[in-house]
């Protein structure tokens, strides 16, 4: 389809032909997709304090038309994980990401988020919430300040900006990536990696 | 309105008296009084401890440190019930456990509190030993209702089952989880070493994830023979099963509360409504993922219709183990961390904690240290209430316009918090003794303008704002009700207490710090349900400005710029060994830090009381015969944090 | 009785003040722009819009503020004025850094410099006690608090082999780890000269100078620098380590800005964190925990 557009125009080298339409659609999919990110209304500890306060009145969220937090998953196309993941809620958390359409993103907001931080070591802290759900932007801090958390959204917009729709995965054939929701055992259980549990466990 | 000063009461709500299950006397507080301007308040409990010593002789021996044992604890009950209706020790504050695996025991530490007077909270101790099957005892349930959420912890945390609880499940963790992991023999996945600071740090320090050390690359650990495939995991119990079929569990209310709307008029009553009806009941679950449960709060309700006919909590979404990390960590390590408890008032719970120690290493700070950590503590009970006004607004349904005042007020003063500390939420700025940075000129100014200019406006604009507001009013005039001699039996604190009548206000009741030379009062209110509650909290803002006022006029003259530490800084601290329970009044109600040292450079157990954790105790009670859409009400008016409840 | 609704009607009336006195802040300043909105915003006597524009305009940050700790290069000697001693690593809560000593080749007794220094700011609460009980001033508080980044490899590429992977072994795919290894900083990755320092601190630095006065030998450069620091603008820092410049808008009056991120993920890694050839941390291969039982 695009061949014919372009066909009468400039010439266009033999291994581009099928971009061009492709990289103006691109930029307007980037486009509507950066501008238009609707968080998910989702605070899990202390850096949810400082969420709020950047959708607050200081800092103005909707100026980067990222002012519709939802309270539902099923409208939201950003996962702010903002504070610390702990064991018990990582099944509602992941289960929550597999309800969220895609495209979906996640940022892990604050130390706790990105890898456990000062609650590393505690036993019911999951060391980083990346562990179970893909994260696309990390922000450190403890907690970040509201313009951290801006400073990410922008990072994310970069990053949403050099997508393209011909590589994303959700359009992807046979893209069906829902993560399977960790179960409290004894501990908890990964499900992606029962079988090596099950045999290391056995050795133990 | 001035403590001692009449209240304007609206019609006093008709209730059904309550009496606990087990039968005894309801708890004897005073209710509806008003705490007197200067309490007496008991510096000991040395009588106290005597005259139980000679009532049940044989019985009680003399603990190390810190209260007495009772040597049996098949009658804890018997004991704990002269407690409460022979002594007035009204309330029980703090039930924790402290496990000792050199004598085989755990041992069950109770702390119980005359309300409102207060004075020293009595101390009682019962041991158990440790062998599983061995290791349980008696419920205080039946005496103090409030212990339910307590107890549930304790045996959470250390295993120590208590015989009559009503809901004897795990309530921070989940159900299945192996191990008692407060017990000190008891290692976490990422188990690095007893204490720290950890010997792989320095000198030769080589960076290792911790991911790297374990067995499955992850903070986890199985027992052996784990098979996943064939576990069945229910971490909840059987929370859905408890709640079927029986109609009004409330413990202590044989038939439904009388709900009485706005103008004291009953409404009718859930039974007699809904037995005409049919209606199913239905169970729904809200959180822990919902806008309205403030963070990451699970409540299970029973509907019949729209009323509510039993709640559940299920809470730990956000258990991070301050305790067990607390254990690991130096004392200093602690500072920080408790910020990290009750976001949104870092400041206070920072100084329950350096209080605590304080008293065990016996330092007074500095005048100025008192002034500067006043300042910091009122002016953070100003920055929590405006956030939780706010968000009480939010869940009435007035979507955000005054939340975003609050908050755009709130923000001038955690930036004052950020140019002296150096953080907006997490300040890390007490220190035993001392405090961190004095305020230079330039924030004084600041502090100034703030506390004579701008916080003045803006409570007044937020009380003409929302006050008489119909629809507030409407929603929260009756919603509620709880009581002063059930919110007392319920350990409630704070300024829900204070909105039932009860004038206990830690700031008063146990003083710390100068708050005896400043002028203030503790604002109550005897109605009790959610418009009370937000009352108090606009008239307690008033009164926390009025200290700052005070503070700010009087520092200069007072205290010595710079003065800010006593004695030497220092970062290795050794605690002589003792124990001791501290406690200040956050915005949130009284927090208390039970803390053993074995004299050495690690707490040998660091128990926090919380009180948003033990305020939801009463919300079951609160919350039953309301409508579902009240329930959100309700939860915003306990104000509590997740960070706290959760630990 | 009052009238039904007048609490209403009140409330509304309040909105509406606040609606208006946005305004009215707004025109007042119109033309003649004394201060930057962000400061002028912030001030109590504001009554109107306290938004503050981010990218655009940022809040002047406080002396105190602190985010990550760096380690203060001291400019005249070219080397690192920490002496590992240990103490940060010591008071550190959620144990974060590690500290290697350098011993000395021949007597094997330790030299007063650190061979190597990790800092996992995945892992930092933040509380600033390193740079509090330091007694060397080695150790301080940065205010760079734009560091958030996005893993570096090319994420649709990753994502898209990921899934592929995933649907050809039948399992799917295990992440985590993109944050870890770019987040902890080593020694060259940590280090920033003392002109930042003195620039982000000012009092602090004074300090500083006051107490090394009995030295004659204090450094001629750093304390010019102090000067103008406290002033209007951020001098133009030097070193090696600042060569990426500042990256941010001029700074505004009184406005404390960083001079350059620590990772910026346009600039190329080993610019701030060395690279991983000389970062003994990397994660651990996740792929074979996968189905390769």
């Amino acid at each position: 389809m695009a061949e014919e557009q372009f066909q009468n125009d400039i010439p266009v080298p033999d291994d581009l032909k099928n971009n061009i339409f492709i990289t103006s659609l691109d930029k307007l999919y980037n486009w509507g997709r950066k501008r238009s990110m609707w968080p998910m209304l989702f605070g899990l500890a202390c850096c949810a304090i400082e969420m709020i306060a950047t959708a607050a009145s200081r800092h103005d969220l909707a100026r980067f038309g990222w002012e519709l937090m939802r309270a539902s998953p099923r409208q939201a196309d950003l996962m702010i994980v903002s504070g610390t993941v702990t064991k018990k809620m990582i099944p509602q958390i992941v289960r929550l990401y597999n309800q969220m359409p895609e495209p979906r993103y996640c940022v892990a907001m604050g130390a706790c988020a990105t890898s456990g931080g000062p609650f590393k070591e505690g036993y019911n802290v999951v060391s980083g919430v990346d562990k179970y759900i893909p994260v696309d932007v990390y922000i450190p801090g403890c907690p970040p300040r509201p313009e951290a958390l801006m400073h990410s959204f922008i990072k994310l917009q970069e990053k949403i900006e050099k997508q393209s729709i011909r590589t994303v995965r959700w359009y992807q054939k046979g893209d069906e990536v829902s993560i399977p929701v960790p179960m409290l055992g004894p501990d908890l259980v990964d499900m992606r990696k029962a079988n090596e549990i099950k045999a290391q466990a056995a050795t133990v | 309105m001035a403590a001692g000063a009449p209240a304007p009461a609206a019609p006093k709500p008709a209730v059904a008296a309550a009496s606990p299950v087990s039968g005894a006397k309801p708890p004897a507080a005073p209710a509806a009084v008003a705490a007197p301007a200067k309490p007496a308040v008991a510096a000991n409990t040395d009588a106290e401890m005597a005259d139980i010593t000679a009532k049940f002789e044989g019985l009680i021996s003399k603990a190390p440190y810190e209260g007495v044992f009772i040597n049996d604890p098949a009658r804890l009950v018997e004991v704990a019930t002269y407690v409460r209706d022979g002594l007035h020790f009204s309330m029980l504050s703090s039930i924790t456990a402290v496990d000792y695996p050199k004598d085989g025991v755990i041992e069950v530490v109770y702390h119980a509190t005359r309300v409102p007077s207060g004075g020293k909270p009595l101390c009682f101790k019962v041991r158990v030993p440790r062998e599983d099957g061995k290791c349980s005892m008696p419920s205080l349930c039946g005496v103090y209702p409030g212990a339910e959420f307590q107890e549930r912890e304790a045996y959470d945390l250390y295993g120590v089952r208590f015989e009559g609880n009503p809901d004897l499940r795990r309530i921070l963790m989940w159900e299945g989880f192996a191990g008692w992991p407060m017990r000190k023999d008891w290692k976490e996945a990422y188990f690095e070493g007893e204490t720290k600071p950890f010997e792989t740090r320095w000198p030769a320090g080589k960076h290792e994830l911790a991911e790297e050390r374990v067995p499955w690359q992850d903070n986890v650990t199985f027992p052996k023979d784990f098979d996943p495939f064939s576990y069945t995991s229910k971490p909840d119990g059987n929370i859905y099963e408890s709640m079927t079929g029986n109609r009004n569990s409330v413990q202590g209310f044989p038939d439904a509360p009388v709900v009485v709307d706005a103008n004291g008029m009953n409404q009718p009553q859930a039974d007699e409504f809904m037995d005409e009806l049919k209606t199913d009941e239905i169970i729904v679950n809200m959180g822990p993922q919902h806008p309205s449960t403030h963070g990451v709060l699970r409540m299970v309700v029973k509907l019949d219709g729209e009323t509510i006919t039993d709640l559940k909590l299920a809470l730990g979404y956000l258990h991070r183990n301050h305790e067990k990390i607390g254990e690991r960590n130096t004392w200093l390590h602690n500072i920080p961390y408790t910020d990290r408890l009750d976001y949104i008032c870092g400041l206070a719970n920072e100084w329950g904690y350096v209080l605590g120690v304080e008293r065990m290493m016996g330092i007074t700070p500095t005048p100025r240290v008192e002034y500067l950590r006043i300042l910091m503590a009122e002016l953070t009970r100003i920055e929590s209430h405006f956030w939780s006004i706010g968000f009480l607004l939010n869940d009435v349904g007035a979507f955000f316009t005054p939340a975003l005042y609050f908050i755009t007020e709130r923000d001038f003063i955690i930036d004052l918090f950020e140019s002296v500390a150096g953080s907006r939420l997490m300040c890390n700025y007490m220190r035993f003794g001392g405090v961190s940075r004095d305020f230079t000129e330039q924030q004084l100014q600041r502090a100034h303008e703030l506390a004579f200019e701008r916080l003045p406006r803006a409570i007044d604009e937020l009380d003409h704002f929302l006050t008489e507001n119909d629809i507030l009013k409407a929603r929260c005039i009756g919603v509620g009700y709880l009581p002063a001699d059930r919110s007392v039996a319920y350990s409630l604190t704070g300024p829900c207490l204070r909105a039932a009548g009860v004038g206990y206000d830690v700031r008063k009741a146990d003083p710390y710090g100068y708050y005896e030379r400043f002028d203030w009062d503790v604002p109550v209110r005897y109605n009790a349900d959610v418009y009370d509650r937000y009352l108090v909290r606009v008239q307690e803002m008033r009164e926390s400005l009025k200290i700052v006022q005070q503070v700010l006029q009087r520092m200069s003259k007072d205290t010595k710029v710079g003065d800010i530490q006593a004695g030497k800084k220092a970062y290795n601290h050794r605690v002589p060994a003792g124990q001791t329970y501290a406690r200040v009044e956050t915005p949130k109600g009284e927090l208390g830090f039970y803390l053993v040292s074995d004299g050495g450079q690690n707490p040998y157990r660091y128990h926090i009381r919380s009180s948003s954790f033990i305020n939801l105790n009463s919300l079951k009670e609160m919350t039953v015969g309301y409508k579902v859409a009240d329930s959100v009400v309700i939860l915003g008016s306990l104000d509590i944090v997740l960070g706290e409840v959760d630990r | 009785m009052a009238i039904i609704g007048a609490g209403i009607l009140k409330g509304l009336g309040v909105t509406m003040r606040h609606f208006v006195e946005t305004y009215i802040e707004d025109f007042k300043y119109m033309g003649f722009n004394v201060d930057s909105s962000a400061v002028r915003r912030q001030n109590p006597k504001n009554r109107g819009l306290a938004t503050i524009e981010y990218p655009k305009e940022k809040m002047p940050l406080p002396e105190n503020f602190r985010y990550v700790p760096f380690l203060v290069e001291d400019t005249s000697k070219e080397e690192e004025k920490c002496t590992s001693c240990g103490i940060c690593a010591k008071v550190c809560p959620p144990q974060c850094i590690w500290i290697e000593r350098t011993e000395d080749p021949v007597t094997k007794r330790p030299v007063p410099q650190p061979k190597q220094f990790f800092i996992d700011s995945t892992i930092c609460m933040n509380c600033g006690f390193c740079a509090e009980f330091c007694p060397f001033d080695a150790i301080k508080m940065d205010v760079n608090y734009e560091i958030s980044y996005y893993p570096a490899e090319d994420y649709k590429t990753a994502a898209a082999d990921a899934v592929a992977a995933s649907i050809q072994d039948n399992v799917l795919p295990v992440h985590g780890g993109g944050a870890v290894g770019r987040l902890i900083f080593d020694k060259t990755g940590l280090m920033k000269s003392d002109v930042y320092h003195a620039t982000i601190h000012p009092s602090d630095w004074a300090r500083e100078v006051a107490e090394r006065k009995p030295a004659p030998a204090a450094k001629a450069a750093p304390v010019a620098v102090a000067a103008p620091a406290a002033g209007l603008s951020a001098p133009k820092p030097a070193g090696p380590k600042m060569a990426g410049g500042p990256k941010m808008a001029a700074p505004a009056a009184g406005v404390v800005v960083p001079a350059a991120p620590i990772v910026s993920s346009e600039a190329p890694a080993p610019a701030v964190v060395s690279p991983p050839a000389q970062v003994p941390v990397t994660r651990p291969s996740k792929p074979k925990i996968v189905g390769h039982v």
